[in-house]
């Protein structure tokens, strides 16, 4: 499976340490080089000896019926759509999920907020903040501790003026202390009191974005599940919006932010998980990016090669599809918007000038990046 | 909202004159003859010649048909309904006679169907799948099959006969003066006829509803809601209701004038004396002024319902009320 050691760091063990691999996934351990399939970034920290949100061994499968057969002999059978899924979120760092749209990267989101369909059979690990949750679990972490950022205005009550929605229902506020906190968060979004009275319908692309951040941020939560949270906007905003969750996330608190995105990916996590056919194929730091001999997985190395700034080299056989379709999909007008940004402004983006004068781990890891780039073109 | 208003008031009128127009057109062409109609077969075969034609003059049969209409278009619009031949009173006298008791029935029909209806709706959309939902649906699909007339054959013959418990028919007691009856009497008359036409009532608005909610519950909205912790309960009373609430109440205005073709068929029934069974009697008894009337009432009625839907609508939905606002 993974045939490139990374600088020399130890292999993942394959089945022979299973059963120390399961006792080592909530000990205490060291920034090693690579463990739990993933590679560090230099911001990943295990706050109190543990992951901050860990995943592992996640499978999802739905019991659904035979499509191609006839009505009353269809059979009914399981497809699974997401297999062995590992991925884990460290404090203070941003974890990129990277795949192509429509491969399934959303019940990821569903299976980590513990929204199961009723047909949908889901097996695994997963941790939160140290403690090992079930299903019940998930479902009181929802609002207490894990948020989700949607990706349009549509999550949003069509019928319900904003404020309130944003306020919540499900806190453990009183609602007098809902009305504080939710006018803070509107005025540090710079949002006006005024928003609160609009219905959904009202809010303009950059609004409602800030207000499903707020409704996430309302919950007081340590991660933040971000699914797609940039599409339709312009580069402005979706520039704005990863800024957002970098503050988030630099206050100790954890970001999965789901994206087909590659380079908007790059530019603002601290970690890239490379998704692909139900699963994650390389759990890796954004600097690895820098260089491809630092990816170990060849759909990682493909999809580096395919980055518009590299050589744009086709794939090694089989591969090439695959590769066109995370790197392709929607997120030509994002990405293409954020090429012609660099263009106009200057060969050196503005993101990376800001990180050089806060010389945060990730904006590094994205300057080393962009930096590169830079040369390139 | 002038502009909205003239609008509706130039479609309201001329609904008005296209229901008279087809009622007077479909009286002249029908088969009755109203003399023999109305006099009964005895006195007419017994009548002389001379009388009948001095009778077919009085219902109108030797005046042409336009200039019939012409003369109840002309009194329509003095407010005169014209005059009953079969009753032998004015138009709008029977009318409002009958109406009472019409509306009545009508009004806590359409009330207890669209109340339940929508309850049962949103119970069994919540629980889709479940126990509840196909006793729900089980009970919906039952109705919507059952003929309104033979549902109220059957309480009648239970509730009526075999316990008992109310009244065969009419909305009064037989045998006591109008001066006694008392509001529990015309209740107690009221409940069979009502609870019929409620109970094939429901079915409609509770699959709707039903269908509207298993919507509502699998919207983005849901899941975002339930992806910051709110429970079922919150999700249905926060989020489901009101998004719910608005085809329901458009459904249940628009289902004013199914309520008025079941009462036909209920006053029937249960010998009601309501607009229902006067139109029957109008329709049989070839007495076009009183059928233009109910049929003008009605319509009025259903046009009624409808506007109150498309207010109810700017009212309860906020991207309607900015459209109306626009325009």
């Amino acid at each position: 499976m993974m045939t490139k050691t990374n600088g020399g760091a130890p292999m993942e063990a394959s089945s022979a340490g299973r059963a120390a691999e399961l006792a080592h996934e909530r000990t205490a351990h060291e920034g090693a080089q690579l463990h739990h399939h993933h590679t560090h970034a230099a911001t990943s920290s295990h706050g109190g000896g543990h992951h901050l949100l860990q995943v592992e061994d996640l499978s999802v499968s739905f019991r659904m019926y035979d499509e191609g057969a006839p009505y009353f002999k269809a059979k009914q059978h399981d497809v699974q759509v997401l297999h062995e899924l590992s991925i884990a979120v460290h404090a203070g760092e941003i974890v990129a999920v990277v795949g192509a749209s429509g491969s399934g990267k959303t019940l990821l989101a569903d299976a980590v907020l513990g929204l199961f369909e009723p047909n949908a059979t889901v097996t695994g690990r997963i941790w939160f903040d140290g403690e090992r949750m079930d299903a019940a679990g998930l479902r009181a972490l929802r609002g207490h501790g894990l948020s989700l950022v949607p990706q349009s205005v549509s999550h949003l009550d069509p019928m319900m003026r904003v404020g309130k929605q944003v306020e919540g229902f499900a806190n453990d506020l009183s609602k007098a202390e809902r009305k504080t906190r939710r006018a803070q968060l509107f005025e540090r979004y710079g949002l006006g009191p005024e928003v609160a009275r609009l219905y959904p319908h009202e809010l303009s692309g950059g609004m409602a974005r800030r207000v499903l951040l707020c409704c996430a941020l309302m919950d007081s939560p340590r991660v933040i599940v971000a699914d797609e949270p940039t599409p339709g906007l312009d580069l402005d905003l979706a520039v704005r919006a990863l800024d957002d969750f970098r503050a988030f996330a630099n206050e100790g608190n954890g970001v999965l932010l789901i994206t087909h995105d590659i380079e908007l990916a790059l530019r603002v996590a601290d970690r890239v998980a490379v998704f692909k056919d139900g699963t994650v194929v390389e759990e890796t730091a954004t600097a690895s990016f820098a260089d491809p001999g630092l990816l170990r997985h060849p759909f990682t190395r493909e999809l580096w090669h395919a980055l518009p700034e590299h050589d744009f080299a086709a794939g090694e056989g089989a591969g090439g599809k695959g590769q066109e379709q995370a790197c392709e999909g929607e997120k030509e007008s994002a990405s293409e918007q954020v090429r012609e940004h660099e263009k106009a402004s200057s060969p050196v983006p503005a993101q990376v000038r800001e990180g050089e004068e806060t010389p945060t781990p990730a904006s590094a890891g994205a300057g080393g990046f962009d930096g590169k780039e830079g040369g390139a073109c | 909202m002038t502009k909205y208003l003239a609008r509706h008031i130039v479609r309201f009128a001329l609904l008005m004159l296209a229901v008279g127009l087809v009622v007077f057109a479909l009286v002249s062409v029908s088969p009755i003859d109203p003399v023999q109609a109305n006099v009964g077969q005895a006195a007419y075969v017994n009548m002389s010649e001379a009388k009948r034609a001095q009778l077919a003059s009085y219902w109108g049969g030797d005046v042409p048909f336009w200039e019939r209409f012409a003369n109840w278009a002309g009194a329509l619009l003095h407010g005169d309904m014209g005059t009953s031949l079969r009753f032998n009173a004015p138009v709008s006298e029977v009318i409002a006679h009958r109406a009472a008791n019409s509306l009545a029935l009508m009004g806590i029909a359409w009330l207890i169907s669209g109340v339940l209806g929508f309850a049962l709706g949103v119970v069994a959309g919540a629980r889709r799948g479940g126990a509840v939902d196909r006793v729900v649906r089980g009970y919906c699909f039952l109705l919507a099959s059952t003929p309104t007339f033979w549902l109220g054959l059957l309480i009648l013959m239970i509730f009526a006969v075999q316990l008992g418990w109310f009244p065969i028919g009419f909305s009064v007691p037989i045998g006591v003066s109008a001066a006694d009856v008392t509001l529990a009497d015309a209740a107690h008359h009221l409940v069979l006829p009502a609870l019929t036409l409620s109970v094939t009532g429901v079915a409609n608005i509770a699959l709707h509803t039903r269908e509207k909610v298993v919507d509502v519950l699998e919207s983005d909205y849901v899941r975002f809601a339930r992806a910051r912790g709110e429970s079922d309960l919150s999700v249905v009373l926060h989020h489901c209701l009101r998004n719910v609430a608005l085809p329901a109440v458009t459904l249940q205005c628009a289902f004013i004038s199914e309520i008025f073709g079941g009462s036909v068929l209920v006053e029937q029934v249960f010998s009601y004396p309501g607009l229902g069974q006067a139109a029957v009697t109008a329709g049989l008894g070839g007495d076009v002024a009183l059928l233009a009337g109910i049929a003008l009432v009605s319509a009025a009625l259903v046009f009624g319902g409808n506007l109150l839907a498309n207010i109810l609508y700017g009212v309860l939905d906020p991207r309607m009320r900015v459209n109306e606002g626009g325009a």
